[in-house]
């Protein structure tokens, strides 16, 4: 745990709506041994960026299901993908409808309103 | 405006919530089952991953009676009892009727196996797999919900309001969160099955919606709570190095089928300072554990995340393997090698014995509004005996979905569209008037949730709470109002934490109103300051809002006949 003291990974997160110009961002968290990506995606939004878009129920029981996103271009639960300190990239899931930042449409049509 | 109409409105959709959607629809109630986040996903239910209590007598003789005194003796004289009973009476039904359903109880010669832990007299607890029995239970619910035609599901609907109409529920108000729209819901009866609170701690074991919201949208439709204070912190707890996919209660089977170590930050056992031995293997009580890790950790001798160690590198890897196969491998997979390395540990805020005060049929006082699951208050007393919450997911669950469905058979059609468009103004009026620049409103989640961890956590004094208490009210009244929304339209997640962090002020303040009011040690309600049970406090404590404040009164324990209880 000593090494990663004062350790950071980068995050560029692709942001925006449908029909927006798909831009990028990079913000920098703290790194410690073990985190999740979804972990430093939470961090993000407590300190830097309320409004980054992104989806988790269950936080780390990998139970719900229900934070996928492409990790360095891999589908992934963003709850068990692990940090790397260095530069990681996250984008919404490329086969669903994007609806915001990493928000994309896995709701069963049988469960929308 | 969407509006949406139905019999019975289920709000939540973990194990709770399906069971009583299955069981109105079951008994003919158009339902429609409603969650925040995705059905069938969220709460309790679908992150236990260990065990079911219920008198089967699969494993040894067993009887409702008995499974009833172990409950009362966990709840340490304040049960409600009519309602404990209830667990334990209908817990085998519920458990034969899963099984009918598809989930595969582990079975041992023919029987479903039952497994002895804590607090249980005999060997009750059912299970499925290794630490597998809440996403299986959970998935079986999910299947039987889908097939119902009855069952109308909504994912990421959050409830805001209650509707009342001269003393009864009428239905609710909600948000849309994939589109910012409000929609009504006209319902002739309404179940909250939305419980758990444990994400007003800083350390928990909850998931992003147990922030207390089922207790908050009962105070205000008129219900009242019970037993608030009583919080269950589990003391060992995972604290480092950080695991994912995994519950972090799982220590538990750990230590006391291999016999870890506890150790302090020196690497010093420390058990015997506090009044108890443990010869190297730790067996102490829940609670004088957690009180030893946080002394120790206040006197600085704690580990770097602020808790204790628990070691095994004295068990041999084949013992290890033998014991926990697969979990091995999950726990390697997270740069835990049990034959290296010491994790860990300390108390985390895991279920909560308090909440929704309802009779035997789950109904409030408020006619045609429902709790169920970990909503309820009452049956649990002042602790919870291991694994009787998934049982009363069941059990409340089943039996809130009947009884609400009786309820909307003889309700009238009761809509009050003036009102509605009031509460919608109100509601509206949240993002219109937050500043443009100011805090985000989950910045002062987590400034509750530390706050909560340090004053009103497992361990409390008088003064702590009052300081919560203070900084809470000040935080409803001033800071809530300060937080900037951010107004895009889709998925507004500054709005839903918005309105997540009003339900948690308003639950947090009950918990703390009512820690300070109960001056004795009882349970998992501990003072420092009054560090022994006072008979004269084997009462329950009721809130209710009078005129927008919270308001207490203490209220006898309900008792039953017990020889009269045992005939049917």
């Amino acid at each position: 745990m000593i090494d990663s003291i004062g350790k950071t990974a980068r995050l560029r997160i692709r942001r925006g709506s449908v029909g927006e110009a798909v831009h990028y961002d990079t913000f920098e968290v703290p790194y410690e041994e073990g985190m999740s990506v979804l972990d430093a995606l939470r961090w993000i939004r407590i300190h830097l960026d309320s409004t980054l878009g992104i989806r988790y129920s269950c936080i780390n029981a990998n139970a719900c299901k229900t934070c996928m996103a492409l990790v360095n271009g891999e589908v992934e639960y963003t709850c068990i993908a692990k940090l790397t300190p260095g530069v990681i990239t996250v984008e919404p899931l490329p086969k669903r409808p994007l609806i915001r930042d990493l928000i994309t449409d896995v709701i069963p049509e049988d469960e929308k309103l | 405006m969407p509006q949406l109409s139905t019999d019975v409105l289920v709000v939540g959709a973990g194990g709770a919530g399906m069971y009583a959607a299955i069981a109105a629809a079951g008994d003919g109630a158009s339902v429609l089952l409603v969650d925040k986040g995705q059905v069938g996903r969220g709460g309790a239910t679908i992150m236990a991953q260990m065990t079911v209590a219920v008198a089967l007598g699969a494993a040894e003789p067993d009887s409702v009676e008995l499974h009833l005194e172990d409950t009362l003796r966990a709840g340490r004289g304040l049960c409600n009892e009519a309602l404990a009973r209830l667990v334990c009476s209908d817990g085998p039904k519920r458990i034969v009727e899963m099984e009918q359903w598809g989930t595969r109880w582990a079975r041992e010669q023919g029987r479903i196996k039952q497994e002895m832990a804590p607090g249980h007299s005999v060997k009750r607890c059912c299970y499925v797999d290794f630490l597998n029995t809440g996403p299986a239970v959970a998935a079986t619910l999910r299947r039987k919900v889908s097939e119902s035609t009855n069952i109308r599901r909504i994912s990421n609907l959050a409830v805001l309001e209650i509707l009342t109409r001269d003393g009864r529920a009428t239905g609710a108000v909600a948000l849309s969160l994939a589109d910012g729209e409000w929609v009504t819901i006209q319902a002739r009866a309404v179940i909250l099955a939305a419980g758990g609170l444990t994400k007003l701690y800083e350390r928990n074991s909850a998931s992003a919606n147990m922030g207390g919201e089922a207790y908050a949208l009962a105070l205000s439709a008129g219900a009242e709570l019970i037993d608030m204070e009583f919080v269950q912190f589990f003391p060992i707890g995972h604290l480092a190095p950080r695991l994912v996919g995994m519950d972090p209660i799982l220590w538990d089977p750990f230590r006391y089928k291999l016999g870890g170590k506890l150790l302090n930050g020196q690497f010093e056992e420390f058990i015997d300072r506090y009044g108890s031995t443990d010869f190297g293997r730790y067996n102490a009580t829940r609670d004088i554990a957690a009180y030893a890790i946080l002394k120790e950790v206040e006197a600085g001798r704690g580990t770097p995340h602020g808790g204790a160690y628990l070691d095994f590198r004295h068990i041999p890897e084949t013992q290890l393997r033998a014991a926990f196969g697969p979990v091995i491998d999950r726990l390697l997979a997270n740069g835990i090698d049990l034959t290296k390395m010491a994790v860990e540990v300390g108390p985390i805020a895991h279920y909560h014995m308090g909440g929704i005060r309802v009779d035997t049929n789950l109904q409030t006082r408020i006619e045609g509004l429902y709790a169920a699951g970990e909503a309820v208050g009452g049956s649990n007393g002042a602790n919870r005996l291991s694994g009787n919450a998934i049982t009363e997911a069941f059990v409340f669950g089943a039996r809130a979905g009947s009884s609400a469905t009786e309820a909307a058979q003889r309700a009238p059609a009761a809509w009050d569209q003036t009102l509605v468009e009031k509460i919608i103004d109100r509601l509206q009026s949240v993002c219109e008037n937050s500043p443009a620049q100011g805090a985000a409103p989950i910045a002062l989640q987590v400034k509750l949730q530390e706050l909560m961890w340090e004053q009103a956590g497992p361990f409390r004094t008088g003064e702590k709470l009052a300081e919560a208490l203070a900084r809470i009210e000040e935080m409803s009244k001033t800071d809530l109002l300060r937080l900037r929304i951010n107004r895009e339209r889709d998925f507004n997640l500054d709005l839903q934490d918005w309105f997540e962090l009003r339900a948690m002020l308003t639950t947090a303040e009950a918990v703390v109103r009512s820690a300070l009011a109960r001056t004795e040690s009882r349970g998992a309600h501990q003072r420092e300051d009054f560090p022994i049970a006072d008979a004269r406090l084997l009462k329950n404590q009721v809130l209710e809002l009078k005129d927008g404040n919270l308001s207490a009164r203490w209220a006898a324990p309900v008792r039953l006949n017990r020889s009269e209880s045992s005939h049917d």
